[in-house]
């Protein structure tokens, strides 16, 4: 039940970030979503519940998060771009499912709306405790692209850049806000329509009787698809297969589909990557941070500069894959790095990993389910320059 | 269009065990799809992973081998955007009401488009014989080798009870009645399940002692009847064999254009 989208352009609506996100995913093409209700996302649900409808396209709440990511993929396949949205006990059910759409290579967004955990956790208090879930959740070697920002705007627009690499690269996109962002209101523009690139749903070329592969790239890396229910038959599958979809354990398709897989992925880092800087240029504290926590961390930076601090902030929008290259480059000239995160060093790991001096990061965080203020902060810096509380 | 169109053929011989009932099914179905002269390209089956859901991997339609147990989720995504398809899901008994349980009942309380068919062997075929809801209590599996003690579902009452608006049950000794049944469930407009009582001769039957796939379908033959024969009233404990419902009911993608309606008109 494909149709077309009637987002209202052009108007500033004072939101809360889930709202932005539908905004954002409607803007993108979003024309089904299916979802289980669970905090901090359920927003996102229910005002889908209002207007998809209203452009024609399908809104269902299924019975559990398995069946909403399982609805979701056979959605796509049928034609639609697709979206769930849910909080960390979802997305750990939905695991085996992003797996299946990793390996069948199938474009959908997911939402996690972080809060605490493990397990039920603390429903209505922030987290960015499932940051590396996202990345190695379901099992099997695997790339992913998992996407955040810190402001409602931004959350728009990483929203629809999800959909474009969802769709661009034939893979699950990973969409990590938290309990913050996702109740707090601000105001956003929606743009008009045309104002920010969209990439549709490539599909083949191949007429109805000549052989269609649809797992067979193009030079350009990139894999034509055909809709469920159109001209060409052929099988999708979660078994390693071949360029028709039906499965093998030949040892050399295995290879080649593992690395396709991840190669799709990492060597086109640069293009999936989205970052901001503020008062890098000659920053000697370099502060790394993303999704809420960025925002007190920028409040830091403006703070301190205006006491002529040189402190700078790096603000990651795409986690994964991990911009190594891109973080080693802008903290070279860094005295100190700190990494600001509501988990406990989960993206640090990877900042360490990156840098060439891994012993000048340290991690400022907090776990306790409130958010990370500025004071948190600067107490922190304080602590780290040796100057005490 | 003859049956033998409708398969890949260069995926046979099939890599089903000698006697396995599941080849059956997928005959007997093929059969329905013929005489219902449905093109292939109108036809999605979605299957889930166990022996029988193998089966969607032997035929020319759009096919989505999916995870063990979600067969009917995904085709619920797949049905709601495309309600002109026709949804064919074959599951295991363990991959429909086991692991699957959940988007059983929830498939059928939706009253959605889709023919399920549980092909019901008692045991799980691929991974070697262990029970399943469906081996009932006294039975002999890999994990229950001192006779299990855990009872059994009724998929036809499970089925009837969670809203299915066509529930019927057929083996594949009966393969005629099998294709009826099968047609008639596909042509229904609703939820549809067929239960098949189908043998697996090398699990099942071997542990259990029912002999080959020939005692066993011989077995199928003696333990049933048709529903309201006069065999089943003198024998109460015959299992019935038959269509137990089949009604109207508003079907979820047309309820779901009313949704639509109501929404586009506020
Ligand atoms: C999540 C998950 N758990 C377990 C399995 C292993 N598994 C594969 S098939 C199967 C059961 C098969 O039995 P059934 O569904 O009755 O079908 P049959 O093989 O008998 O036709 C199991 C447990 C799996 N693939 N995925
Ligand atoms: S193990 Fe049983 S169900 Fe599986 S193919 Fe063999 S006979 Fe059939």
């Amino acid at each position: 039940m494909a149709g077309v989208n009637k987002t209202v352009a052009g108007v500033n609506k004072f939101v809360q970030g889930n709202e932005a996100c539908v905004e954002g995913a409607l803007y993108a093409g979003l024309t089904f979503f299916a979802g289980y209700p669970i905090t901090p996302s359920s927003e996102i649900a229910e005002l889908l519940s209002v207007r998809l409808p209203k452009n024609r396209c399908c809104f269902i709440q299924m019975e559990d998060e398995i069946a909403s990511i399982c609805a979701i993929i056979g959605a796509s396949l049928a034609g639609n771009k697709v979206m769930t949205a849910t909080s960390g006990p979802g997305f750990s059910l939905m695991q085996e499912g992003l797996g299946y759409g990793i390996m069948a290579e199938v474009p959908c967004v997911i939402v996690n709306v972080m809060r605490g955990g493990p397990s039920t956790g603390l429903p209505t208090g922030p987290s960015q405790g499932d940051v590396n879930q996202a990345r190695w959740g379901t099992h099997g070697d695997h790339a992913i692209v998992a996407l955040t920002a810190s402001n409602h705007q931004d959350i728009f627009h990483i929203t629809v850049e999800a959909f474009n690499i969802a769709e661009t690269y034939r893979t699950p996109v990973v969409l990590l806000f938290d309990e913050v962002l996702g109740h707090m209101r601000e105001r956003i523009v929606v743009p008009k329509p045309g104002e920010l690139p969209l990439v549709d749903r490539l599909k083949t070329e191949v007429k109805q009787g000549v052989d269609y592969h649809p797992y067979l790239p193009r030079e350009d890396g990139r894999l034509p698809m055909s809709d469920f229910g159109g001209v060409h038959r052929y099988n999708v599958t979660g078994l390693f297969h071949d360029m028709w979809g039906f499965p093998t354990n030949s040892p050399q398709v295995v290879h080649g589909l593992l690395r396709h897989l991840t190669d799709k992925i990492e060597n086109n880092i640069n293009a999936i990557t989205h970052y901001k800087e503020h008062c890098l240029d000659d920053a000697e504290v370099v502060m790394i941070s993303y999704g809420s926590s960025a925002r007190s961390a920028l409040h830091v930076v403006a703070n301190r500069r205006s006491r002529g601090e040189r402190i700078g902030l790096l603000e990651l929008q795409t986690l994964w894959p991990f911009p190594a290259e891109l973080v080693r480059e802008k903290c070279a000239q860094a005295k100190r790095v700190v990494v600001v995160e509501m988990n406990m060093g989960q993206i640090l790991g990877a900042v360490k990993q990156a840098v060439a001096k891994p012993d000048r990061v340290t991690l400022a965080n907090r776990i306790d389910g409130q958010f990370i203020t500025p004071t948190d902060i600067r107490n922190i810096l304080r602590l780290i320059q040796g100057r005490g509380v | 269009m003859a049956a033998k169109d409708y398969i890949r053929e260069r995926f046979f011989p099939h890599l089903w065990c000698p006697g396995c009932g599941h080849g059956t099914v997928l005959n007997a179905l093929l059969r329905a799809v013929e005489s219902l002269g449905i093109g292939k390209n109108e036809i999605v089956m979605v299957s889930g992973i166990g022996c029988s859901s193998r089966i969607s991997g032997y035929l020319d339609f759009h096919t989505l081998h999916t995870l063990h147990g979600r067969a009917l989720a995904f085709a619920t995504g797949v049905k709601l955007s495309r309600p002109e398809l026709n949804l064919i899901v074959p599951m295991g008994d363990g991959d429909a009401l086991a692991i699957g349980g959940n988007h059983f009942i929830h498939a059928a309380r939706r009253n959605i488009d889709i023919t399920a068919l549980v092909l019901n062997n008692r045991i799980y075929g691929m991974t070697g014989g262990q029970y399943s809801p469906l081996s009932g209590a006294g039975v002999l599996a890999t994990t229950a080798p001192y006779r299990n003690i855990d009872r059994s579902f009724d998929v036809i009452k499970i089925a009837e009870a969670a809203g299915a608006t066509f529930v019927a049950r057929s083996t594949t000794y009966h393969a005629r009645e099998l294709a009826k049944i099968i047609k008639q469930a596909i042509e229904h407009k609703g939820f549809s399940l067929v239960e098949v009582m189908s043998q697996c001769p090398t699990y099942f039957g071997r542990k259990n002692q029912q002999g080959g796939a020939l005692e066993m379908l011989q077995l199928f033959k003696e333990q049933t009847a048709s529903i309201g024969s006069k065999a089943m009233q003198e024998h109460p404990e015959i299992i019935g064999r038959g269509v137990f419902v089949n009604k109207k009911a508003p079907e979820y993608c047309q309820e779901y254009e009313a949704i639509v309606a109501r929404a586009t008109s506020a």
